[in-house]
């Protein structure tokens, strides 16, 4: 859409192409990543205050709406610490690399029927490979830190998300076994309509698997939902950060915009899984009650709504995350490895296996 | 086996509670007070910065004597027999020139001992309790109406009608030498 656009315009398509490239790449991060970010971080902090009968921010702008302006203003401006002992090309090069990371999965995420950063027919195996980067970025910043801390919490980290990954790519795999699909474009259309074709419910269709899979799918969600909470590092599983053990794990050293990155990363991430539960359980950006674009017969209403149900899933989601986070204690170490691979991997694979003779069914 | 299976649903039972329990706990009115926007109410009997009204003073010193760390300064100066101060609110006759008074309230202890003597009440606490100040000789408070000219006014007249009724005193005194002296010695037997 507007590749063509920009073909019309140059009337040449290695230039239209490449212009049509960086728009489309930078308009997730300023259209929605950014301001998400803001909210997110003012959304978090309040969230905690008011769950623990405090008021939050409250200063800046009504009930301190503008709190996160203000901070990022301020790590702007604040001066870039390198301790003298630090690995120097990798100490600057791991915040890119974890915000590339978490960045580069919103590419492949369906905003709506008409945005989509990049059509991959791949699209959710590639969002789990290049989250991927996000693990070699963490431990790159622990390392480079050259602090015992940093180093403990990076390896923490890595323990976890590469045990949390095989529950998550497992519930994945079902979910591709049942839509016979791996592009989450195509995913969300299936789910279209009305809720009860969402594959939390069954899927599309009123067949005997629907209702045979339901249970299934439940379970999948909640498998799903633990593990991803785990690969971004939320709280009950926020070892590689505890704060009260480990200062801040893998970004204690960093300051200023670096240190703004990975929070900025983090919080990235943390819609990143979210809408990955929401596009593969809750019909991605399909309206649960039909669009008013369609009752009112306004084509240009539809993308609009989509992009509003897309992001209200997600959003809600992230908020469970952070309620989650208010709720449960840390788990230890040894907690965290057992319920990784005690509890969600196997029943990830019983639950796998009852999904795949469903669907031969 | 059967301790695998309770344990996922006691796992998962407690965190729907402990999220219910959150939940209820985003929609309670949070406790925060606004500070300097709203102040939290006191209580009844809170002891803070004293006051003195000093329109009921009749400078009788007591409060100055009931306190533990001598941080009441009076300075008083008799009125003469022409002058009227009026009465203080309950009765009492003021019969001196309030000329000084002051409250160091860096010394001050809040212990309310100086406002039980007070006969006319015209020292209290207020609610006030946010008075700190850079200087510590800004805490020294000075509840004086009287401006400092009128002040020395007081006293002066004080003084000269001191020094006339002294004068007064001397002439009657040399008049009475005078007249004894120039009287012969009649009834001498009065002494």
């Amino acid at each position: 859409m507007m590749y063509d656009y920009f073909v019309e315009l140059f009337g040449n398509t290695v230039i239209a192409g490449i212009a049509s490239g960086i728009l489309m790449s930078l308009l997730p991060l300023f259209i929605f990543i950014l301001p998400y970010a803001l909210l997110a971080v003012l959304a978090e902090r309040k969230v905690s205050a008011h769950m623990q009968d405090r008021l939050g921010p409250m200063r800046i702008g009504w009930h301190g709406w503008n709190q996160t302006i203000a901070d990022i203003l301020k790590l702007i401006q604040k001066e870039d610490i390198v301790a003298s002992d630090t690995d120097k090309p990798l100490f600057n090069f791991a915040p890119i690399l974890v915000f590339a990371g978490s960045y580069a999965a919103f590419a492949a995420i369906p905003f709506s029927s008409y945005y989509i950063g990049s059509e991959v027919d791949l699209g959710i195996f590639y969002i789990i490979a290049v989250t991927g980067l996000v693990v070699a970025g963490i431990l790159m910043a622990g390392w480079a830190s050259n602090n015992k801390y940093s180093l403990l919490g990076s390896m923490r980290s890595v323990a976890q998300i590469v045990s949390y990954e095989i529950p998550t790519m497992l519930v994945v795999l079902s979910l591709v076994m049942v839509s016979e699909t791996m592009s989450l474009h195509k995913l969300s259309e299936m789910q279209t309509g009305y809720f009860w074709n969402w594959y939390i419910f069954g899927g599309p269709g009123f067949t005997l698997t629907k209702f045979l899979l339901i249970p299934s799918m439940l379970i999948g969600f909640i498998i799903i939902y633990i593990s991803t909470l785990a690969e971004v590092n939320r709280v009950p599983f926020d070892i590689p950060e505890a704060e009260s053990e480990l200062v801040a794990g893998y970004h204690t050293e960093y300051s200023g915009m670096k240190f703004a990155m990975f929070f900025l990363a983090e919080y990235a991430n943390m819609y990143a899984v979210s809408a990955i539960v929401a596009a593969l359980f809750f019909g991605g950006y399909q309206s649960p009650i039909g669009y008013l674009g369609n009752l009112l017969g306004v084509e240009w209403l539809i993308p609009l709504e989509q992009f509003f149900w897309f992001a209200a899933k997600g959003l809600f989601f992230v908020f469970v995350q952070m309620w989650l986070r208010w709720t449960l204690p840390r788990l230890r170490v040894d907690q965290l490895m057992a319920v990784s691979w005690k509890y969600l991997i196997p029943i990830a694979f019983i639950n796998l296996i009852i999904i795949g003779f469903i669907t031969l069914i | 086996m059967k301790e695998y299976f309770s344990n996922i649903y006691t796992a998962l039972l407690t965190i729907f509670i402990g999220m219910k329990v959150t939940l209820k706990h985003l929609f309670v009115p949070s406790v925060t007070i606004q500070y300097p926007d709203e102040k939290p109410e006191l209580p009844e009997r809170e002891r803070n910065r004293l006051y003195v009204n000093m329109d009921d003073c009749i400078g009788c010193d007591q409060c100055a004597r009931a306190c533990p760390v001598n941080c009441i300064q009076i300075d008083t100066t008799k009125a003469l027999p022409t002058e009227d101060l009026g009465k203080t609110s309950n009765g009492k006759k003021k019969a001196l020139w309030v000329t000084g008074f002051t409250i160091d309230f860096s010394k001050c202890c809040y212990c309310q001992l100086c406002v039980f003597p007070c006969p006319t009440d015209c020292i209290y606490m207020t609610d006030i309790y946010e008075f700190s100040e850079y200087q510590r000789n800004n805490l020294i408070y000075d509840f004086v109406t009287l401006t400092p000219e009128d002040r020395q006014q007081k006293r002066d007249n004080l003084a000269k009608f001191n020094a006339e009724k002294e004068a007064e005193k001397l002439k009657a005194a040399s008049e009475i030498k005078i007249k004894t002296e120039t009287e012969p010695k009649k009834d001498q037997p009065k002494e």
